[in-house]
Formats: structure tokens, C-alpha cells, sequence
């Protein structure tokens, strides 16, 4: 046999390779059981990059169907509360062109917002807690509501349902806990080739 | 000397250490106004435990530590709270937080502090809640709670306790005269803290060499103690926790770690000695040694100043010169800030108060482009790249900022120190890593928000799908019901599915009479009908007269729609009176049922004998009555499109021929039915309702057939079934604990009265008759049924009617005999019973031997009757 093969390379080749091809088809089929990825984690990382305010801003039942869809081609400027930053950082997940964000689905918050029930004025209706995608919202029916503050999303969801408008959208309160320093202004600004040139001119009054 | 080590980078910024050491430690006035923020230190701001008019004394606790992390804040003088709310703080921000206001009143009256001799001996949880009592936080600049500090978790053993004394920042003096002065208490607070550390093994005072006085009395004082003292080469920024821990042991803090996590803790020497005064005296954190410095000020020194003085008093009392100073800084010229406004108090961190002039600090120089010198690199005690993080922090790039560790950064200001482009470098990463702290929290709660989001959803789905799963089987028991149904009809089997159906009948027109009012009421409500459709007419029609254009023809639409709807109300009016009569004779014919309108069973009855006069055609006759209206009405309505020109004429007309037909057709159906109606029992549809009519008639009969003591009987029976019925409710309502308990009760007792007179009719009517009727309330009271429903109440009539036929045909004697007979058997029945109950411990075992005795004594009685009537 061995001889035969020594004497016929061009079989010896073909059996070579075949045996290699069954082989390399055998690890490849069992790796694509054995490893199979469960969802699509492109889905889910674009769903972690979006803000979860669940809003519909963007045309979409949430943010997760948003991921979907942008998965599946949609556009990535659709998502006003994440604003420029969230589009920046799908444009880099995928490799495209930053688009800026589509003014058709709404503008970007300058300050973020969370609802808040006049009390006095509810009537217990529970049409802003159906509403509320984030079971944000406590009360029962006939009985006064309210939102639960750190779970709102200022997704202002519940503002429409409500009968008798008594749901503002208040800003939300900045104080010590969320301050931070600025950063400083961009240096091209003050950017001088030979920076004494242009000392202010106190100075060189004072020298 | 134990070996020392290095830390990389540093500088060497001038150091200005001796301006403020020419005299000695000073003190300052009182102030009016005494301001106490409420977050001095890291963590969760105290709770005010004052409120505002009250007077409290120095050392007393103002506020109180709200959480593990957190510090309680004490006045430092005695005098009248004057306001708790929102003033500037001492913080780079320059915003407001709630502050407790103390208008001193010069008296300066001190609580009475609980001094411990021999505090060794105590327990280390008590002292380090007197520590924790006494507001301590670190007094080095962070301002972290010192309590937390000293109690590391049980897997972190502490081996070294170090003590801060490097005051590595220019200018700052306040740690060096504190160790000049008051060494000893700085060698007994170290031991303290060793103490509570469970005595570390190694316990080292860290001081630079640039501060040789204090290193003499420190090691002085230290002598003969376990207490090491240290001193190194001066170098900025040689007093950060971590870069110290460095210098001294040569071990580094792992990136995001405490200190703790390699054996270590850290004290400032300040926080030492407020330990052992907290301790030893129990003196409260009230007051702090604190630099005062700067060209600006014409007296430079270190104080002991109580804190929540503002600011501008002990500037004042320094002679401060606004025109000459360029700024006012809190902390030190590297990383201190400035102020904006000088109304701020002192607090527990505030080490330094620097007022340079324009010489002494000039303003920064503009800024210019990065030249890539890589200065900022060496100069880094944290080994970063300020390079390269300036870039990514320049362009927002935050993962590669954390790529490059910029949260090790200590933001001591050696890379701006040294670079020789003014880049603010530790600006930016301060920014930065604001930003970065925001995004963390950002994502942590849009995390959050999609876990709730999908919870919501999940929920809502399953909902959905119980709902879905219940209406299917719902689908599936109604088709499985009428394929029984109908199998039961092709087999001839009628009783099986007319017993439920029965049922249903029997509950809707049960409502359906609890439903009917008298025949006064619905007349009076007819009545009130057309009064308020007349009413609203007239309205309508005022309104009609005032509206014009197409306001007046909306409303002449409604004025018609009203027109007829009091049409409809007057002809109600107008047939209404048929009706009840149908009722009342229905009434008449059955007296059973007239007993109580509420009980099933006597509805049953009640609706089987309206049937049963319904039958078939008094139903025709009805039902052309009320075609015949019906044509009245549409005939009128035709009449008016006719009258009105209107295109529904037709319609109309299509109707009321058709109408008419209906009618000629039922007309037909009960002349056909007349002659046959009496014997028409077998109506043509096999249902329920033409069986229970069957029933009820049998038993009209029968009533008609018995003699009066029969009737009292059976009227006895009957109540005997209600009355089980009403027990087992009332056992329900029990249970449940409902809160018509009482009602039921109540109609139990009523409807035993209601029996025994019925009893004593009977037993009048015929003194020798059995008390036969009173067996079956003993068997409910012996074993209630549990579920006895209609049916069963209705059997049970029937059963006891036949039984009754049976009697009457019966001679005395063999009536006592059967009724001997049923005695033995029902005796049988309840030892058995009895016997069960004994067997599951029942709770009604009283009840059932209670039972069985009394039917064993009846049947004693009924055999001596017998004896007699034999004799």
C-alpha cells in the first residue's frame, strides 16, 4: 500500500487531503455545537450603549427593539435622551460615520427630567402607572400616586395618559453629590507660538 | 533606623513652611455666627437632632451620623440655634448645602465631657463608638470618617499603623506645630489607635526631614514606647496615603484598594490626638489647629479655631488685606481651591488658609500646546502617564482613560507643576473622571432601568398568557358541557343535564325577581320616567327657542329624540299594569312561595308554577300582547316619517307588516293549542323549565290532595330544609368570619321559631301524630351536608312529600313501624357517622353524640308508642 501511494503521489496527495478535510470538518462541526452563541450579541451590546429609558422616542417598543432594529440596519441617530454621546458610541461599536441625531424624533435634553405627581391633584386613575414602562410609578386605584424618583427615567411616558395633567417633568435637582469640575477650556483658544508676546498687558506694566 | 523607601517622581515646589512658624500657636476670638455644614466629611451628611430657637452648649451634638459612613457634628461654643438651611460651603464647587446656624452668646459654656482614666481597659467597640460620638473624620483633607477607618473588616488583619505627620504641601504648618506641642498626646493617641488595631506589629510615625523640631519632640516623647519614628528625604507629594504607605513599608496600594486590604491604616496626626481627647476627656471634635498664611494677611500663624468660624473672622483677626491678596485658598497652593466667597466656615478638614498676593502667586500663565516632553511622566508619584491621559481626557475618550488608569490618579498637581506648557493637566482629569464617576452611575441605573423594564414586560406576558390559558379551558369545559349535552339528548337521558340547567334558570330568575320591585314601585319609577322625559323636553325646547343657527338644529334633533323616548315612557306607563297582575295570581296559586321571596327553594317553586301558568298558551298569549304593542308602537312611528316626508318610510312599513304577520301567526299557534292546552304537559321543548313545570304541577296537585295537617308537614319539611341550608351557610359565613354573621344567625333562630310553631300546629291538629318532621333538622344538626344545594333542598321536598302520600295511606300502627324502621336506619347512619368524627378528632363530635343520643331516645319514644297504640 505504502508503496503504491510512494509511486502514485497524485493519489497520495488526494487521500492526504481528504483525510485533513474530514478531519478539520469534524472539529468545525462539533466547535459549531459546542460553542454555539445563544442571542445575538450584537443586539445586546448596542442594547447596553442605549440609554433604557424605554421612551419610544426613536419609533421603537423600547430600547432593546431599537438595538434590533439598528442590528438589522436602521438608522443610529434615532435616540434623542441618549443624544450625541450615544450616537458616538454606536457609530464606534459599528465602525460608521457618527451620523448627528435626528431632530424627526426629538431633541436632545439639556437637563435631565424626572416626573412628579402633584399629589393634591390625582385622581388615582392608574393610567400613568400602566403607562409607566418602568414600574416607576406606586399607587392604586382612587388612591393618590407617586414616582418613584431614582427609578424614573424622565421618559415622560406618563404625561399623556394623565386625565387631569397633574404629571410635571421636573429637572432633576443637581447639587454636591453630582457636581464635578469643569473642564478647562480647549487650548487651541489660547494657543500662541511664543506666549510672552502676548503676556497680558498688566503684567508687563507691573515688571 | 529601619530602612526607607522611594517614591517615584515628586518635585520639590518651594516649600514657604516658615512664614507661619514665627509665633506661636495663636488663638481667635469667638465669632457671632458659628456655621456648622452638615457633610464635612466623606459619606452620608449627619442628621440635625436640634431644632431652630434652641440653646445648646459647647461640645454638644448638634447632629447626628445617618448611616455607617458619616460623622456626627458637635457645637463648638454655646449659644441659640438660628436657622438650619442651605449656606455656601467650603468646597471647590462653591454651592450651598444645609448648615446648622449658631448665634453664640459669649459664654462659651461647655457640656460636661465623660473623662475615662483608664480607657486601656475598655472595650475596642466602645472606644471607637466614642470615637464615632465624637465626630472624629481624618483632619489630614480628605475628612474620612475615622470610626470606619479603625474598624477593618475580620479577613483584613492590620500589621502596620502608620501616622501621618509628613505635611508634605507648602505653606502648611499646622501638623508641625500640633507635633511641637502636644507630642505626648500624639504618642498616647498612636497607642490608642494600636489598641484598638489589636496592637499592630509595627507602629511608625512618618514626619519629613524638613521638620526637625517636631521630629525632636516627637521622638522624645516616643521614647520607651513600640512607637518608630520616621523621617525622609522632603519631596511633594510625600503625604498621600498611598505614597507614604510607600516610603515607609514599600508595599503599594493595589490599584482601587484600601490601604486596609494590605494590613495597613493610616492616621493624620490631627485625627491621632482628637482620638485620645475623644477618648481620654471625652471632648468631642469641636475645634482644629489650622494654618493661617499668605502676603496678604499681616499676621501669619497657626490657630486653634473653632470650627464654623467663617473665614472672613479669622481673617480679620489676621489683618487681611483684599486689595494686596491675588486669591483666597483653602488648603494648600497644590491641592487646595479657591474660594469665591469668604463666608464659609472652618470645618473639620480645613488645614490651611492661604491668602498669597499677586507676587507671591501669580496667575497662571496661558496655556500653550503640549511639546511631548514627557515631564509630567517623571514627575508622577502614581507612575501614570499624564501624556497621554491629557490627550484621551482632551478628546473625551473615556475608555482608553481607563485603560490608562487615570482613577490611581491622586491629583496631587506635580504633573501641572512641572509642565512647562501651563497645561492645567489635573483640571483635566479632574473632569474626567467626574465624568467618568457620572457615566458609572449613568450605566448602573440604566442597568437597572432594563431589568425592570424586562421584569415589566416578562410580567405582563405571563398575564396575557394566563389570561389566554384560562379562556381556553373556559372554550374547552363549555364545548366538553354541550357535547354532553347533546350526547344526553341523543340518548334520552333528561334529568342529568336538567338538573343544572334547572339551577341556572332558578339563580337568574331568582335575580331577576330580587331585581322586580313591587308593582307601586315600578308604576312610581314608569312614572318618574315620563315626568323626566317631559322635563328635559321642555328644556330642550326653551333651549331651542334662545339657540340659532346649528346649535338650533342639534338641538331640534335632540328635541325629537326626546320626543320619543317620552313616548316610549307614556306607553310604558300605559301597559305597565298586565304585568304585576300576572305576578300577584302567580303568587296566589303557590302560598309556598309567598313565604319568603329570598329563598332559592321557594323560588324554584315560584318560577316552576310561573312557568307553569305561562304554559304554553298563557306564552302566546303574552307574546302576541306584547307583538300587538310593539305594532302600536311602529304603526305610530310610520305615521310620523309619513307625516314628516321622512326616507325610513319604507322601512318603517317592512316592519309593521312583518310585525303584523308575527302576530297573525301566534294567533294561529293558539287556537291551535287552545283545545289541547291542558293535557299539554309534554311540552315540545325537552328542557328544564318543561320539567320543573312538571314537577311543580305534580306538586299543586298534591298540595290540592293533602289534608291540613298533611300541608303542615310538608310546610315543616320544607322549613327543615331551609334551615339546613341556613346552618351550613351561617358554618360558612363562620369560617370566613364575613360580617353577616349576625344577619344569618338572626334568620336561623326565626326560621326556628318559624319550625316549632309549625310543630305545635301540627302537634295541635293531631295530638297523636309522630314528631316525624323533626328528625331531618336533627340529621342536618347530626351531619351537615356539605353542599346541599338547590336540588338537593328540592329533592329532599320531594322526597318528604312522597314519604308524606305514603303516610296517609298508612294505618297508625304501620306508620309507627315505618317510622321505627327509619329510625334504626337513621340511627345507624349517625353512629356510623359518629364513629368517623371520633375517628378524624372532628370538632363537632360534641354535636354528632348529642345527635345520636336524641334520635336513640325518639326511637325509645316511638316503640312505647307503638306498645300503646297496639294495646
Amino acid at each position: 500500500m505504502y508503496e503504491y501511494l510512494l509511486t502514485h503521489p497524485f493519489l497520495a496527495a488526494l487521500i492526504a487531503l481528504v483525510a485533513l478535510a474530514l478531519v478539520f470538518g469534524a472539529v468545525l462541526g462539533y466547535a459549531a455545537v459546542q460553542f454555539k452563541v445563544e442571542g445575538d450579541p450584537i443586539v445586546d451590546q448596542l442594547d447596553e450603549l442605549l440609554p433604557q429609558t424605554q421612551c419610544g422616542q426613536c419609533s421603537y417598543p423600547g430600547c432593546r427593539p431599537y438595538a434590533e432594529a439598528i442590528a438589522n440596519g436602521d438608522a443610529i441617530n434615532k435616540c434623542p435622551p441618549g443624544g450625541q454621546a450615544t450616537i458616538n458610541a454606536i457609530a464606534d461599536l459599528l465602525d460608521v460615520e457618527a451620523p448627528t441625531l435626528d431632530e424627526e424624533h426629538g431633541e436632545e435634553a439639556e437637563v435631565k427630567t424626572v416626573a412628579y405627581i402633584r399629589e393634591d391633584e390625582c385622581i388615582g386613575c392608574t393610567k400613568c402607572i400602566q403607562a409607566c414602562p418602568m414600574d416607576a410609578i406606586l399607587g392604586a386605584a382612587k388612591q393618590m400616586h407617586t414616582v418613584i424618583a431614582d427609578e424614573c427615567t424622565g421618559c415622560d411616558l406618563c404625561v399623556e395618559p394623565c386625565p387631569v395633567d397633574c404629571i410635571d417633568m421636573l429637572p432633576v435637582a443637581s447639587g454636591l453629590s453630582d457636581w464635578k469640575w469643569n473642564k478647562p477650556p480647549a487650548v487651541v483658544e489660547n494657543f500662541q507660538l511664543i506666549a510672552s508676546d502676548k503676556q497680558p498687558e498688566k503684567d508687563g506694566a507691573a515688571a | 533606623m529601619r530602612k526607607i523607601w522611594s517614591i517615584p517622581g515628586g518635585i520639590h515646589p518651594e516649600e514657604n513652611k516658615s512664614q507661619s512658624l514665627q509665633l506661636p500657636l495663636g488663638e481667635v476670638a469667638l465669632p457671632s455666627e458659628l456655621i456648622f455644614p452638615l457633610s464635612q466629611h466623606i459619606g452620608a451628611p449627619a442628621k440635625p437632632i436640634v431644632t431652630v430657637g434652641e440653646r445648646v452648649l459647647a461640645g454638644q451634638k448638634i447632629a447626628d451620623a445617618k448611616g455607617m459612613i458619616s460623622a456626627a457634628v458637635h457645637a463648638s461654643t454655646s449659644g441659640t440655634v438660628t436657622a438650619i438651611e442651605d449656606r455656601t460651603l467650603p468646597h471647590p464647587s462653591g454651592l450651598s448645602g444645609p448648615c446648622i446656624v449658631l448665634a453664640a452668646d459669649g459664654k462659651d459654656e461647655f457640656a460636661a465631657f465623660e473623662a475615662c482614666e483608664d480607657y486601656l481597659s475598655l472595650d475596642k467597640a466602645v472606644l471607637v463608638q466614642k470615637i464615632r460620638e465624637a465626630g472624629i473624620a481624618g483632619m489630614g483633607g480628605a475628612g474620612f470618617p475615622t470610626a470606619v477607618k479603625l474598624s477593618p473588616r475580620a479577613n483584613q488583619p492590620i500589621d502596620t499603623l502608620i501616622i501621618n505627620g509628613t505635611e508634605c504641601e507648602p505653606y502648611i504648618t499646622a501638623d508641625d506645630i500640633l507635633m511641637q506641642t502636644q507630642a505626648e498626646d500624639i504618642i498616647k493617641g498612636t497607642l490608642l489607635l494600636a489598641h484598638i488595631l489589636s496592637q499592630p506589629g509595627r507602629i511608625v510615625i512618618g514626619i519629613e526631614d524638613n521638620k526637625p523640631l517636631a521630629i525632636a519632640a516627637i521622638t522624645q516623647a516616643a521614647e520607651g514606647t513600640p512607637v518608630e519614628v520616621v523621617s525622609f528625604p522632603t519631596k511633594y507629594p510625600s503625604g498621600g496615603e498611598k505614597q507614604l504607605i510607600q516610603i515607609l513599608t514599600g508595599k503599594e496600594v493595589p490599584s482601587g484598594a484600601l490601604p486596609s486590604s494590605i494590613g495597613i491604616v493610616l492616621q493624620n496626626v490631627g485625627t491621632t490626638v482628637a482620638a485620645y481627647e475623644a477618648v481620654r476627656f471625652g471632648k468631642p471634635l469641636i475645634e482644629r489647629i489650622t494654618t493661617v498664611v499668605g502676603e496678604a494677611l499681616a499676621t501669619q500663624r497657626n490657630i486653634r479655631v473653632r470650627l464654623g468660624t467663617p473665614i472672613h473672622h479669622v481673617l480679620a483677626e489676621h489683618g487681611f488685606a483684599e486689595k494686596k491678596a491675588m486669591r483666597l485658598i483653602v488648603g494648600g497652593p497644590m491641592m487646595g481651591y479657591a474660594l469665591e466667597q469668604d463666608d464659609v466656615p472652618v470645618v473639620k478638614t480645613t488645614n490651611c488658609i492661604l491668602a498669597p498676593t499677586k507676587k507671591e502667586m501669580p496667575p497662571p500663565r496661558p496655556t500653550q500646546a503640549c511639546i511631548r516632553c514627557g515631564m509630567c511622566a517623571e514627575a508622577c508619584p502614581a507612575s501614570l502617564l499624564p501624556q497621554q491621559m491629557y490627550w484621551y481626557a482632551a478628546a473625551e475618550e473615556y475608555d482608553r482613560l481607563e485603560a490608562q488608569n487615570i482613577m490611581d490618579c491622586i491629583e496631587c498637581g506635580a504633573c501641572s507643576y512641572v509642565c512647562p506648557s501651563n497645561i492645567p493637566l489635573v483640571q483635566y482629569y479632574r473632569a474626567a473622571k467626574g465624568t467618568m464617576r457620572q457615566m458609572a452611575i449613568d450605566k448602573e441605573k440604566s442597568d437597572r432601568s432594563r431589568k425592570r423594564f424586562e421584569f415589566r414586560q416578562e410580567r405582563i406576558a405571563k398575564a396575557e398568557a394566563e389570561k389566554e390559558a384560562k379562556r381556553l379551558a373556559r372554550k374547552k369545559a363549555a364545548e366538553l358541557a354541550k357535547q354532553k349535552q347533546e350526547a344526553d339528548k341523543a340518548a334520552g337521558v333528561q334529568p342529568s343535564g336538567h338538573t343544572a340547567k334547572a339551577d341556572i334558570v332558578a339563580t337568574a330568575m331568582a335575580s331577576a325577581k330580587a331585581k322586580q320591585a313591587t308593582p307601586e314601585e315600578q308604576k312610581a319609577k314608569l312614572e318618574r320616567a315620563v315626568t323626566s322625559a317631559e322635563g328635559r323636553l321642555e328644556k330642550l325646547q326653551q333651549r331651542h327657542s334662545d339657540a340659532d343657527g346649528d346649535m338650533k338644529e342639534r338641538l331640534a334633533a335632540q328635541i325629537k329624540q326626546a320626543e320619543l323616548k317620552l313616548q316610549e315612557a307614556k306607553d310604558k306607563l300605559a301597559h305597565f299594569t298586565p304585568v304585576p297582575t300576572a305576578i300577584t295570581t302567580v303568587a296566589a296559586d303557590a302560598p309556598a312561595a309567598t313565604a319568603d321571596p329570598n329563598d332559592p327553594v321557594a323560588v324554584a317553586i315560584a318560577r316552576a308554577q310561573a312557568k307553569m301558568t305561562m304554559a304554553p298558551d298563557e306564552k302566546l298569549q303574552a307574546n302576541i300582547v306584547s307583538l300587538t304593542g310593539r305594532l302600536a308602537k311602529a304603526e305610530e312611528k310610520l305615521a310620523a316619517a309619513k307625516a314628516e316626508n321622512s326616507d325610513k318610510v319604507d322601512a318603517l312599513q317592512t316592519g309593521v307588516d312583518k310585525l303584523k304577520e308575527k302576530i297573525a301567526s301566534a294567533e294561529q299557534e293558539l287556537a291551535e293549542l287552545t283545545p289541547s292546552a291542558p293535557t299539554a304537559t309534554p311540552a315540545p321543548e325537552q328542557d328544564a323549565a318543561a320539567a320543573a313545570i312538571e314537577r311543580a304541577k305534580a306538586k299543586a296537585a298534591a298540595q290540592a290532595n293533602l289534608s291540613p295537617e298533611d300541608k303542615l308537614r310538608d310546610q315543616l319539611t320544607s322549613i327543615n330544609g331551609r334551615l339546613e341550608k341556613a346552618r351550613i351557610k351561617l358554618e360558612q359565613a363562620q369560617a370566613e368570619n364575613t360580617d353577616t354573621v349576625a344577619a344569618l344567625q338572626l334568620g336561623l333562630d326565626k326560621m326556628l321559631a318559624k319550625q316549632d310553631k309549625l310543630r305545635d300546629e301540627l302537634r295541635a291538629l293531631n295530638p297523636n301524630a309522630p314528631e316525624l318532621t323533626d328528625q331531618p333538622a336533627t340529621a342536618a344538626e347530626v351531619a351537615p351536608q356539605p353542599a346541599p344545594t338547590v336540588d338537593a333542598a328540592t329533592a329532599a321536598i320531594e322526597k318528604a312529600k312522597a314519604k308524606a302520600d305514603a303516610l296517609a295511606s298508612m294505618s297508625p300502627e304501620d306508620k309507627l313501624r315505618d317510622q321505627i324502621a327509619s329510625l334504626e336506619t337513621r340511627l345507624d347512619k349517625a353512629k356510623q357517622r359518629l364513629a368517623k368524627a371520633e375517628a378524624e378528632d372532628d370538632p363537632n363530635l360534641d354535636a354528632f353524640k348529642a345527635g345520636v343520643e336524641k334520635t336513640e331516645a325518639k326511637l325509645q319514644q316511638t316503640k312505647q308508642q307503638l306498645v300503646t297504640s297496639n294495646s
